[in-house]
């Protein structure tokens, strides 16, 4: 009798204890998946630097993480576009925009009326383009909440206006000088793009400040939870008396700001704006996002994630320019990696359903044997 | 086994169980369906009546256990193949497009074809169309839009589908809740002649009495088992009560001494226009009070407005009109503001409107009250967490952890932080729609404990209902809603079972209903 019972007990612990490698199994792998998007850029920084003994000097490193900032700045905006369950097009004509609105400003503005030309100050000319930026993304949050326009067709529409802005106010040729002129006391606009302050340039301090902001701005403040709670469930949200109207408005403001940020920084590296500037761009910030682990859906990413995706897309296109790879190859290899990233995410995702489904019917197993003990209980609330 | 058949049945459930996260729908239940006879299902809101016709139809499959069909055991991928297989479902959710022809939706998927199988033959669906409206007495025009038919209309098309395909077993899930009397007298004629051609009937329905007066065999569901199955002949609607609600009723329901205080909600002459069809009022000229201290219930079967009356008062649903006040000041603004206010709701469908499931347990529960661990600009997040764990003891969530997911929890306890939810907002009147819906026994006698407690602090409770035992045990006061209009205002120990399920029928009302 004590036997069997020793016996039983035996059979019950090896099984816990299978259960547990199990459990530890599982946990592993979705660490793994976790982390891909980081064993993606390993991956990469290992093959580029085997491949080529110019990929990984400093130099290097710090050219390419120049150009990842400028996507990285457009993809943080977009990260919270996304969060919400929307999508921002209108990104990469505001680059455009901002910088044609620096050049004009930094040539000097003719007031026809008064018969004067103004040179702005290169801080005001950074204030007037950033709130320009925030400007066509309120249009886009008004457009999106008051007027209910679905977020594609809304801002797909501002993409064209605001191209065609840009145009219309450069009459569609390039600036060609935005260095400004020591008697009109408006130097120093290159600063932004050719600044190197403790080595690094202001574009990557630029990157780092607002990436702080935005992982604040998520994680610590109500905001934040408003966010992520509008991209989970809108209509669950808004009965919390959350104004989740405020929110999504205030996602394209902040989208359009971060644009015309990186208009400027490219104006600036250049000392010239071009209309035609971020032709695109757009489609590597949502890139970056989603290689960073974000559902488009809503609700679900992180300012990690969206960092590590944009150092992904920077170091495969300048890594593959060094290798002296065709363009046409280029695309093609970022088009897979994207499709890549969104199959990971889904068998993720349907692994973790299955994980928690596999634990749920344990529970439920271990809750009929014990009312075959019990059989006096009635509830049972597992 | 109690069912007492002789022949063989055509569809079988075999020891099924359902889990939906953390939640067990169905705990071991075997059903025999026979050909030629109507099974009728009883059970609370929450049993897992809804569940069984789901697995039954292979809308959903079942997490352990398996589907008999005619003693051989099979596992259709969806609901197509058990419809092919003749299996089909009317479900209590209209499944039509609205933006389609009765004809279209009749033949969705299966559309007659002229020779050659690319063309639709849309005079040879039409007429197939009209036998079958006329069978069921009705002479719609089969190419007018579903989106124009009245909702009982719109279910009749329903069930005319499930007779197009011939269905060898046919489930219908509340199928009379939208119906008038006359049409659930055509329906009921249906289900005879059916029978009679040898179709199996599964039904299920909140009407009791109606229900049993179809019914062969009765099955009772209670807290995902199956608890009883019998002749319609051996048993009464008693009996069947007693089933459903289970021995330990009487603990289910909190002994109250209510205190009264001042009058913490006023509600006079407030209309509200139907969201779903304009130009119709959800809520006719309703006038109520509500004092602090007390709990009070309304009473009403789907449709009755109950849940368009209490989201009007919430903030989600427009006036059109009439003047509500909350301690005597005049209530407007949008939820935000009312939350603000001191009114708080907990919606009648956890899932769309109660819970973000991306978050966490803790972030569900402070969600409507974060802002308040703001400081300076950053949230509190220690203070928070305090906040969250305290409410999380005080309504008695059982949970991991305030950081375990949403999903992770039955649906007693995700009710359960729904309402600890709208307490952490700290209101004065506390609205629950339907507080009962889709939570298990133990957790229900949790929830309305809860609800008595609160009403003890000073709160002023309102809460619906479509269980008859809810509204006769639960509340001080008992208020009856019948498509939009407050019928009886009265002490649930004033009004017998009987005389609250024939009001909330509203049969005295049914036709001059359907016409203003």
């Amino acid at each position: 009798m004590t036997d069997t019972l020793a016996k039983d007990h035996e059979t019950v612990r090896a099984q816990q204890r299978t259960a547990a490698a199990q459990a530890r199994r599982l946990k592993t792998l979705d660490s793994l998946f976790e982390l891909r998007a980081f064993i993606a850029l390993g991956v990469l920084i290992v093959v580029f630097s085997l491949l080529s003994d110019s990929f990984l000097t400093v130099d290097n490193v710090i050219t390419m993480t120049r150009h990842v900032a400028i996507n990285a700045i457009l993809a943080l905006g977009m990260l919270l576009v996304i969060l919400k369950g929307g999508i921002d097009l209108s990104v990469g004509s505001t680059v455009g925009l901002s910088g044609v609105i620096a050049g004009e400003l930094l040539q000097g503005l003719h007031l026809s009326p008064f018969d004067v030309v103004a040179y702005p100050q290169v801080w005001a000319v950074i204030v007037i383009c950033i709130a320009v930026g925030a400007l066509v993304g309120a249009v886009n949050g008004i457009l999106v909440t008051r007027l209910n326009v679905a977020p594609f067709i809304a801002t797909l529409g501002m993409l064209y206006v605001a191209r065609a802005t840009a145009m219309l106010i450069s009459n569609g040729t390039t600036y060609p000088d935005l260095a400004g002129n020591p008697s009109t006391h408006n130097t120093g606009f290159d600063w932004l793009g050719q600044g190197r302050p403790l080595g690094l340039p202001v574009a990557v301090w630029i990157m780092i400040v607002l990436a702080a902001l935005v992982a604040a701005l998520l994680r610590s403040t109500p905001f934040g939870r408003w966010l992520y709670a509008t991209g989970g469930n809108e209509r669950a949200t808004e009965l919390s008396g959350v104004p989740v109207k405020r929110v999504k408005m205030a996602v394209y403001v902040i989208s359009g700001a971060c644009a015309a940020i990186s208009g400027l920084i490219i104006a600036s590296e250049l000392t010239s704006a071009a209309p035609q500037a971020g032709d695109t761009f757009e489609l590597n910030a949502i890139a970056a996002v989603v290689i960073g682990g974000a559902a488009l859906s809503g609700g679900r990413g992180n300012v990690r994630g969206t960092l590590v995706g944009a150092f992904v897309i920077g170091f495969l296109a300048d890594g593959l320019v060094i290798l002296g790879v065709s363009t046409f190859w280029q695309m093609l290899i970022k088009g897979a990696v994207i499709i890549v990233a969104v199959i990971l995410d889904q068998s993720q995702q349907r692994f973790r359903r299955r994980r928690a489904a596999a634990s749920a019917v344990a529970v439920a197993a271990e809750d009929a044997e014990d009312d075959s003990r019990n059989p006096q209980r009635v509830t049972s609330e597992a | 086994m109690t069912t007492a058949t002789r022949t063989a049945p055509v569809l079988r459930a075999a020891d099924v169980t359902k889990v939906y996260g953390g939640t067990q729908a169905l705990k071991g239940v075997s059903l025999d369906i026979v050909a030629g006879r109507t099974m009728v299902l009883f059970g609370e809101n929450g049993a897992g009546k809804s569940t069984l016709m789901k697995i039954l139809s292979a809308v959903e499959s079942p997490s352990t256990g398996h589907i008999e069909l005619d003693g051989r055991p099979v596992a259709f991928g969806n609901a197509r193949q058990a419809a092919d297989h003749g299996i089909s479902i009317i479900h209590q959710e209209l499944s039509l497009c609205p933006n389609l022809s009765i004809q279209d939706n009749l033949f969705l998927g299966r559309e007659h074809t002229h020779q050659g199988g690319v063309l639709v033959d849309r005079a040879a669906q039409r007429k197939l169309a009209r036998q079958v409206l006329g069978r069921l007495d009705e002479s719609l025009d089969p190419d007018a839009l579903v989106s124009e038919l009245r909702l009982g209309q719109q279910q009749l098309v329903e069930i005319a589908r499930a007779l197009l395909q011939q269905a060898r077993v046919l489930i219908m899930d509340e199928p009379t809740s939208a119906l008038s009397a006359p049409e659930v007298e055509v329906l009921f004629h249906v289900i005879r002649e059916l029978k009679s051609a040898g179709v199996a009937i599964v039904y299920i329905s909140h009407h009791l009495e109606e229900a049993l007066s179809i019914a062969d065999d009765v099955a009772v569901l209670r807290d995902g088992r199956m608890v009883a199955t019998a002749r319609a002949e051996d048993v009464d609607l008693p009996w069947i009560v007693r089933k459903m609600v289970g021995r330990e009723q009487a603990s289910l329901f909190p002994a109250r001494e209510p205190a009264l205080g001042a009058a913490a909600l006023e509600v006079e002459e407030l209309s509200v226009a139907d969201p779903t069809s304009p130009g119709r009022l959800a809520v006719d000229s309703v006038s109520l009070t509500l004092r602090a201290g007390e709990m009070v219930g309304i009473y009403g079967l789907m449709g009755s407005g109950r849940t368009e009356l209490l989201e009007c008062l919430a903030g989600r649903l427009p006036v059109a009109s009439g003047v509500v006040r909350l301690q005597g000041r005049r209530l407007t603004g949008d939820i935000r503001r009312r939350i603000a206010a001191g009114l708080a709701l907990v919606p009648e469908d956890r899932q769309r409107d109660g819970l973000v499931q991306s978050m966490t347990v803790g972030q569900n529960i402070s969600l409507a009250s974060v802002s308040r661990f703001v400081r300076r600009v950053l949230l509190d997040r220690r203070a928070e967490a305090d906040a969250v764990n305290s409410t999380i003891a005080g309504v008695t969530v059982k949970t991991a952890g305030a950081d375990a997911p949403i999903g992770s929890l039955s649906g007693g306890n995700q009710q359960k932080v729904v309402i600890g939810k709208a307490l952490m907002t700290g209101p004065r009147v506390l609205l629950l729609d339907e507080p009962s819906r889709g939570v298990d026994v133990g957790a229900k006698a949790d929830v309305f404990k809860m609800m008595a407690q609160q009403a003890h602090n000073g709160l002023a409770v309102l809460f619906s209902t479509s269980e008859a035992e809810e509204a006769l045990h639960v509340p001080d006061r008992l208020l009856v809603l019948v498509r939009g209009r407050l019928v009886a205002d009265v002490h649930p120990h004033e009004i017998t079972r009987d005389r609250l399920m024939s009001l909330a029928d509203g049969a005295d009302t049914t036709d001059e209903a359907h016409h203003d």
